[in-house]
């Protein structure tokens, strides 16, 4: 069986092609560089996601964050719950970490607050 | 006086003041209206910037923070909340805030870093009436990624630029339903990991070649009629379905913001409505410069701030009086290939031209032809018009050329 | 109780209202809108017409030449843009010859001053852009152009600061017969005054009704608009109108007093009184219509595109009249109604005096408003003057139309007080440039929340239920 994905790695949005015995995989082509065929493996068995969001901030102003790693797609819904559930104390910097394990990430600031 | 103004504190100026200032120049001057550097770039907290650049993920602030913390140690000044009401062929800039008023500064050059803007509803002209509810994607960007609001719960999205597929996401990560994103070309506008990313994982339709034909609702937006267009880009009357919605958004194409170039008669281009430049991103008018998207709209921030430092490097160049000009060459494109940037060279040094297509193609050979004759070929298995593409050309090529052209062979 | 309520703060109800506030008269508007001016008022050519249309005889005719002759002096003492750029009637064959001499009689039976039948010649030295198959044309140089919404503002504006009270929202569903005057009701208020007058433009047969008057009807006709960028404004400087036919007046082209230019209406009876949609046939036959007399209309220059609905009537004339004593219908008030206003207002004081009521001048009457544009015109030197005392004034919200900070809290704050977006638009002209209020847009939703002091989500774009935004996307810290 073939699956045809879309590269979300980087700008250049690669059509990988996979081939796959059940659930295996048995090649990988399209890709330009090895983080494609990394990204078509895990697409096809565990697929993860980077979640950009905001955060409310001790002030009531907001922050922006992300997770410093990528997090199981299916778990997205519940990384938002846990953001918009929690407050960020000001003064907050860039790469501070806000929440910690956030299903195996950290949520992190992406912008500096009150500093 | 100062030796170099650059109007915007976006990726394009700020890339611009640090490689003028590394350059040598020392009294430079960013302007911008907002309360903050980084432009656009702050609403953008997605990830996706600076691979290219800095060979990492960044989100927009991150990306803004890179240039911000330089300009900062630097010790370059920044006039925050000023806005720039004219400027002139003479380099005269007229601004104003809060602080100083109206306002005059002369300059010895300037850079043009003020951004591009979105295409507005009313440019559309879509039937139907005018209830509260739609929505440049920017602008629903701004309520939601810097006010903490949402401008609605059920949402359409009327075509498929970056800022749109970006908003679908983002809106559906905060609770909304995103019910159909409508894209009246063929093709979508925004980049394929977008479609995947923000669409596709999200379950969220892609309707290509179709478009919104009427507005419904009084006061609040209650839904749209949509319905597939023909080649001639004509909605089919059988194909009309009405979706139930409460939020429009409009991601329709950006427009370079260049109203301050018109006050200074600085020539335009046509096509990219921004203006035409050599390859120093040098305008019409000497000592007069523009980089990042009021000279073109790129896909890539990275590529802004490439553009930006060639700028800077330029206006330092000119202001100490040895910017090198020693050729006229004019870059034509044969229709397949929409526009180049630069349009113009007038310095023979290595090149590299920055081009958009007009239509998708595949297995195609982008060839290089100097007064007729072809100089480079390059093959590419496909071209979209929305990603940007360059060629580079080495400058033992340019001599005694009087005319390049760009054209696809497909 | 109220000597006179006005239900309606259009044009005429507004013009009514502040003619009446120079005498000692408890006064107040009802208006059911969140707003001024948004009814016919909003969406209409804004062109004072100079008179040669209307019947002889008519009340059109009479009060389209008076009150085209005071506008421009109320528009002064309002500080209300105003500009005598003449109009033309242009026409391509010998029907429209002949219907053009018919229309020079007319105007002059009706006492317009200074019409001229001009050759193509003439016509293109001062119209350039016209149409190379123009034959002949009309020139009324009274004719001018205004902005409808403004001059309302202005004069229910200058009517508050002379007393008159304003109560928006207040959609009135009964009016019952008291003693010595009438009782007015929306669902949540009541209110009483000695004399009404009915100015509810669309709605006044429906307002009429509440008092058992059914003489006449008032049908909702459509007028679609299209708004070119001001780049375009110059590409005719008087209003250029077509002969008119048996179907109908055309579609005029002409500049606005802001600067852009304007393309429309159509007309198309319908029937809801509600639906300001615009149509994708109405688009098209501006365009084809438009490019048949003007060259040059650069149409992917639009900025926005909207919907009027003109009331009327159907005796063919304004229906000025009172079925009742203390109850005064100025109903129909179609074209030339703005231009008509001035005298309209004129017209309705001396009838309020022949019916009996007693009007003492009011001595501390102030005609006078102070522009809302001021800021804008002002030089370099005077505008630094008013940012070191009001630093607001030097901050740039709107970047497309450059609209400072200090005139949309002006706009906010002054009466009658903007309490929407679309309020702060037509007053200021904040998100009414290139970009539409994309940029713009959620800081002024912020100063009209804090001015207010209402929440974030409450602000609208026009009141009732056209909110911006639906709630926090997070919780609160």
């Amino acid at each position: 069986m073939y699956k045809e994905l879309t590269c979300i790695v980087c700008p250049m949005g690669c059509t990988l092609s996979i081939e796959l015995d059940g659930k295996d995989i048995v090649s990988v082509t399209g890709n330009t560089c090895p983080r494609g065929k990394v990204y078509a493996e895990n697409e096809c068995t565990n697929p993860k996601r980077t979640v950009t969001s905001t955060m409310r901030c001790t002030d009531g102003t907001l922050v922006s964050v992300k997770t410093d790693d990528v997090i199981p797609k299916d778990k997205i819904f519940d990384c938002m719950k846990i953001i918009n559930s929690s407050v960020a104390q000001i003064p907050v910097s860039i790469g501070d970490v806000l929440i910690e394990n956030v299903f195996g990430a950290n949520v992190v600031a992406t912008q500096n607050k009150g500093v | 006086m100062k030796d170099l103004v650059i109007i915007g504190g976006g990726p394009a100026g700020m890339s611009a003041a640090v490689a003028a200032y590394k350059s040598g120049v020392k009294n430079i001057l960013i302007i911008e209206r907002d309360e903050h550097l980084g432009g656009i770039l702050m609403q953008c907290i997605h990830n996706g910037f600076g691979l290219h650049k800095f060979g990492e993920e960044l989100t927009g602030p991150e990306y803004a923070w890179k240039y911000e913390k330089q300009v900062k140690e630097l010790g370059i000044s920044v006039k925050l909340n000023t806005m720039v009401l004219d400027i002139t062929e003479d380099k005269i800039i007229t601004a104003t805030n809060s602080v100083d008023g109206v306002f005059q500064i002369k300059a010895k050059a300037i850079i043009l870093a003020m951004g591009c803007r979105e295409r507005s509803k009313g440019a559309l002209n879509i039937a139907g009436s005018r209830p509260a509810g739609i929505f440049s994607a920017g602008t629903a960007q701004k309520f939601v990624n810097m006010k903490g609001y949402m401008p609605g719960k059920n949402v359409v999205i009327l075509g498929s630029g970056d800022i749109g597929l970006i908003m679908a996401r983002r809106m559906t990560q905060e609770g909304a339903k995103v019910h159909a994103v409508c894209e009246l070309m063929p093709y979508s506008g925004g980049l394929a990991r977008n479609i995947q990313q923000c669409l596709k994982d999200f379950d969220i339709p892609l309707k290509l070649s179709h478009t919104v034909v009427e507005i419904h609702g009084r006061e609040r937006l209650s839904g749209v009629t949509i319905a597939k267009v023909d080649e001639n880009r004509k909605p089919i009357e059988e194909t009309k379905e009405y979706i139930e919605c409460d939020t429009l958004l409009l991601s329709v194409g950006l427009i370079p913001e260049n109203e301050l170039s018109k006050s200074a008669n600085i020539e335009l281009s046509p096509v990219t409505g921004g203006a035409v430049v050599d390859q120093d991103r040098q305008t019409s008018v000497n000592g007069i410069f523009a980089c990042g998207n009021v000279l073109h709209v790129h896909d890539l921030v990275d590529f802004v701030s490439e553009e930006a430092e060639t700028a800077g490097v330029a206006s330092a160049e000119y202001i100490n009086g040895n910017l090198e000009q020693n050729a006229c060459i004019d870059i034509k494109t044969d229709g397949k290939i929409r526009y180049t940037v630069p349009q113009k060279i007038t310095a023979k040094k290595d090149v590299t031209v920055y081009f958009r297509v007009s239509d998708v193609y595949k297995n195609t050979t982008i060839n290089v032809l100097a007064d007729g004759g072809k100089i480079i070929s390059k093959k590419k298995i496909k071209l979209a018009p929305g990603e940007m593409e360059s060629i580079s050309i080495k400058k033992e090529l340019l001599e005694n050329v009087k005319a390049l052209e760009l054209g696809l062979e497909v | 109780m109220y000597d006179v309520a006005i239900i309606g703060a259009g044009v005429v109800g507004g013009m009514i209202a502040r003619t009446l506030s120079a005498y000692k008269l408890n006064i107040c508007v009802l208006e059911k809108e969140n707003d001024v001016a948004m009814g016919a008022t909003k969406a209409n050519s804004a062109i004072v017409h100079a008179g040669f249309d209307a019947k002889e005889g008519s009340l059109k005719a009479l009060l389209n030449v008076q009150g085209s002759k005071m506008m421009q002096n109320v528009c002064a003492e309002l500080g209300v843009k105003y500009k005598q750029n003449g109009s033309l009637v242009i026409g391509f064959n010998e029907d429209d010859k002949k219907a053009i001499n018919e229309l020079f009689e007319r105007g002059n039976t009706n006492g317009v001053e200074g019409l001229e039948i001009l050759e193509k010649a003439r016509i293109k030295e001062l119209e350039p852009n016209i149409s190379d198959n123009v034959l002949c044309a009309l020139y009324a140089p009274t004719g001018a152009i205004v902005c409808p919404y403004e001059l309302t503002i202005a004069a229910i504006g200058n009517a508050m600061d002379n007393g008159v009270e304003l109560k928006c929202n207040f959609d009135v569903t009964k009016i019952n017969k008291i003693d010595n005057g009438y009782e007015i009701a929306s669902e949540n208020e009541k209110i009483s005054a000695k004399t009404v007058i009915n100015c509810t433009g669309i709605f006044s047969d429906e307002i009429a009704k509440l008092v058992q008057d059914n003489s006449f009807k008032v049908n909702p006709r459509r007028g679609e608009y299209i708004l070119l960028d001001k780049e375009c404004g110059n590409l005719v400087s008087h209003t250029i109108f077509r002969t008119p036919t048996k179907m109908g007046k055309g579609i005029l082209i002409s500049p606005t007093v802001d600067g852009n230019l304007l393309l429309g209406p159509t007309s198309v009876d319908i029937e809801d009184k509600e639906d300001k949609s615009t149509t994708g046939q109405g688009f098209a036959s501006i365009i084809k219509e438009a490019n048949e007399n003007v060259n040059g209309i650069a149409l992917n220059k639009t900025i926005t595109s909207f919907c009027g609905l003109r009331a009327t009537g159907d005796t063919g004339d304004f229906i000025i009249n009172s079925p009742k004593k203390g109850f005064i219908n100025v109903a129909g008030i179609e074209s030339p109604g703005l231009s008509a206003s001035p005298a309209i207002a004129q017209y309705i004081l001396d009838m309020l005096s022949r019916q009996g009521t007693e009007l003492i001048k009011n001595e501390s009457f102030n005609p006078k408003r102070a522009p809302m544009h001021a800021f804008r015109e002002a030089s370099i030197e005077e505008k630094n003057e008013i940012i070191k005392r009001e630093p607001s004034y030097g901050k740039i919200v709107c970047r497309c139309e450059h609209v400072t900070e200090g005139e949309i809290l002006a706009a906010i704050r002054t009466n009658p007080k903007a309490r929407d977006l679309d309020g702060v638009k037509r007053r200021t002209r904040a998100q009414m440039g290139r970009c539409q209020g994309g940029f713009c847009g959620p800081y002024i939703v912020e100063l009209l929340a804090r001015e207010q002091n209402i929440p974030f989500e409450s602000v609208t774009k026009f009141g009732k239920s056209s909110y911006i935004n639906t709630g926090k996307t997070k919780g609160d810290a």
